[in-house]
């Protein structure tokens, strides 16, 4: 791997501790050469994956979140190897919608799920996740082929008989060539899909009564078992490339809700000063140092109206990659904003990253606001008013029209 | 490197000083150019560096690199680079024990660390040479960045420990340089971080410091950098001289412009 570079000093560092890695590493960020136009996956070493795409600015791999429109803010796409960060809304009403449109579009595309909580079963929450809305053609299409994939016995092939020693492939049961779903939050996903899928559960309540003989570290428990369990997962499957017999490559999706919360056994929640102080940011750390060397992208959803101290709050924004906040009108005199009387909400993105690149990468539209609807959750801009009334004008803080 | 910054900085790869801490802080902005662009000055100078990462990937470092014309790869296998990779070096530490004691050993430990390990290793990477002739122009350490130091429970006074015993061997025995960017936090409190940017700012020769606008986001101007110059040693009732520039971020450059001077604008 080591080119033969002659310099005239050779003198090599012998304490070194990042000599070149001598295996193929695959990080996500493999740039998409010239050579590699899709058709020719041979050459390149990152063969296409369903369910993503490269970015436009830097040929970065994205895989959608599961909400277009969010997609679109976030410049077309979650960033394989990082962390999107959803700072919880106030009553934790639209953050599990978030987290569970990331979930289901992992599903719908054959993406790998890890799945943890320290509230509700892993399970449970599967069974939550929203339908996507396919075209009727394509939900007859997978209908059949789940069939198939049933009924399918060894027929022995008489003409073609080469083909019998290839490979299977696995059913897909929804077309993933497509990026980006829309969801339906009134229905619930189909069973099929669900059990066609592989997925991961870590539910706190049963791996932490487990004895540990771990030496004491100021991680608490609860992080320290997550992180042994992605980090097992992401070896035994060989997302990050130590399995070469692997042929088709694939992206595991972590969700992790509400961390930081007190069943999370952190008590940044309580108190200003508290003696776990660098549980949570320790444990961003090692997961950032996880994914960067792994395909997979994790959403967290975080309560930070809840963290009483704003340095971890700081700290916890620089840790991660991508950070939006979700601020939900219930209870805040906006909810009685005319300018505000279509929405839910308003959604900030705070943070996006700036991988592989010296531009800085913020999203022009600042004033977002989404909305809730029966089956879709959209994100717009709100409307400024053309013409200002006086009543209005105290109400709205800062939201002066632009003429 | 970017060519206005070093004008403006008065300094070319050839006449780089030694002896210098240089401090990057940036406050509601991402001050991550100014390492790029250290990093590649050094490196075009000639001179040995050792890169602690601690915060991003090497191959991010290395396609920043590739726009700003160096290889971090070259430079790695040719020994010019010694990169401490923070993320994978912790995964290493953290799932499998290590016999040897390992730079990044304070993450195994309960209390507030001890940054040890982490001085040797720098201690070793930057040590000169005994072969006679010199190789490379002087050692030059670059630390991006030490407020996730903070955030892995080490405490502010074991930071600025660590960069005193740096800039005694490497400023002051080696006559190298020492580079490091802490973030500002503002209005957030962090006292520890507070700590650590007022104790660094009073040892540093040179602190940069890019802020965000004060009226907010604009697409055309990114930021301002305030450059300030200071002699740490030499009590002086001089004023330290200072400088403060608006930039904006390219592709491959970042031009720099005075105040209210963006070509947007003009």
């Amino acid at each position: 791997m080591a080119a033969a570079a002659s310099c005239s000093t050779s003198t090599r560092s012998t304490g070194s501790v990042v000599v070149a890695a001598s295996r193929n590493s695959v990080t996500s960020f493999q740039r998409r050469g010239p050579r590699a136009s899709g058709t020719d996956s041979g050459c390149s070493r990152l063969v296409s994956i369903a369910g993503t795409r490269p970015s436009v600015r830097n040929g970065q791999l994205l895989v959608s979140t599961g909400l277009p429109a969010l997609d679109q803010l976030l410049g077309g796409g979650l960033a394989v190897g990082t962390v999107l960060l959803i700072e919880e809304d106030k009553y934790n009403i639209y953050s599990p919608l978030l987290f569970k449109y990331f979930l289901a579009e992992g599903i719908v595309t054959g993406h790998t799920l890890l799945v943890a909580s320290a509230k509700e079963d892993p399970a449970d929450i599967l069974q939550e996740l929203p339908a996507p809305l396919l075209d009727d053609n394509c939900k007859k299409e997978c209908d059949e082929d789940i069939c198939n994939h049933k009924t399918e016995s060894n027929i022995k092939m008489k003409i073609a008989w080469r083909y019998q020693l290839l490979p299977k492939m696995e059913a897909r049961p929804v077309s993933s060539s497509r990026f980006g779903h829309y969801y339906d939050v009134s229905k619930r996903i189909p069973q099929e899909l669900i059990e066609a899928s592989k997925w991961h559960g870590f539910f706190l309540p049963e791996k932490i009564s487990s004895t540990l003989n771990l030496e004491p570290c100021s991680l608490n428990h609860g992080y320290i078992k997550l992180l042994q369990f992605i980090q097992n997962i992401i070896y035994e499957e060989g997302f990050d490339g130590s399995n070469p017999q692997k042929k088709q490559k694939n992206i595991l999706r972590i969700g992790i809700q509400n961390l930081g919360s007190p069943l999370w056994g952190d008590d940044i929640c309580w108190t200003e000063n508290c003696d776990s102080n660098h549980s949570l940011t320790k444990f961003l750390y090692m997961l950032r140092g996880l994914l960067r060397s792994s395909l997979s992208a994790c959403i967290i959803t975080v309560p930070t109206h809840l963290i009483q101290n704003k340095a971890i709050i700081a700290r916890v924004t620089n840790l991660s990659d991508t950070v939006v906040g979700l601020e939900s009108f219930i209870g805040s005199e906006k909810e009685t904003n005319p300018l505000y009387k279509d929405y839910h909400g308003l959604i900030h993105i705070r943070q996006i990253p700036q991988l592989n690149n010296l531009i800085y990468d913020v999203s022009d539209v600042k004033d977002l606001a989404f909305k809730l609807k029966r089956k879709l959750f959209t994100i717009e801009h709100p409307p400024t008013p053309t013409v200002l009334l006086p009543s209005q004008t105290s109400t709205s803080r800062g939201h002066s029209p632009v003429w | 490197m970017f060519p206005e910054l070093n004008n403006l900085l008065n300094t070319t790869p050839d006449q780089a000083e030694q002896g210098k801490l240089t401090l990057l802080c940036d406050a509601k902005t991402d001050g991550s150019f100014l390492v790029h662009h250290f990093l590649s000055f050094y490196l075009k100078a000639n001179c040995k560096v050792c890169f602690v990462a601690l915060i991003q990937s090497f191959s991010h470092y290395n396609i920043v690199g590739q726009k700003l014309g160096v290889s971090l790869t070259t430079a790695r296998e040719c020994g010019q680079l010694v990169f401490l990779e923070g993320l994978k070096s912790a995964v290493d530490v953290f799932f499998r024990p290590q016999e040897e004691p390992h730079p990044l050993q304070f993450l195994r430990e309960a209390n507030s660390g001890n940054l040890q390990p982490l001085y040797e290793f720098v201690q070793e990477a930057l040590k000169p040479v005994d072969s006679g002739e010199a190789a490379w122009r002087c050692p030059v350490l670059l630390v991006d960045d030490l407020s996730v130091l903070l955030s892995l429970g080490v405490g502010a006074v074991a930071v600025l420990d660590f960069i005193h015993y740096c800039r005694a061997t490497v400023c002051w025995e080696w006559k190298g340089n020492v580079v490091a960017l802490v973030h500002d936090s503002g209005d957030a409190e962090d006292e520890e971080n507070d700590i650590l940017l007022n104790g660094l700012g009073h040892q540093s020769h040179l602190i940069l410091r890019a802020e965000g606008l004060a009226t907010g986001f604009c697409k055309d101007v990114h930021g301002q950098l305030r450059i300030l110059w200071r002699r740490p040693s030499e009590p002086t009732a001089q004023r330290d001289r200072s400088l403060t520039y608006q930039y904006k971020i390219q592709d491959k450059n970042v031009s720099f412009f005075a105040k209210g001077m963006s070509p947007a604008v003009l």
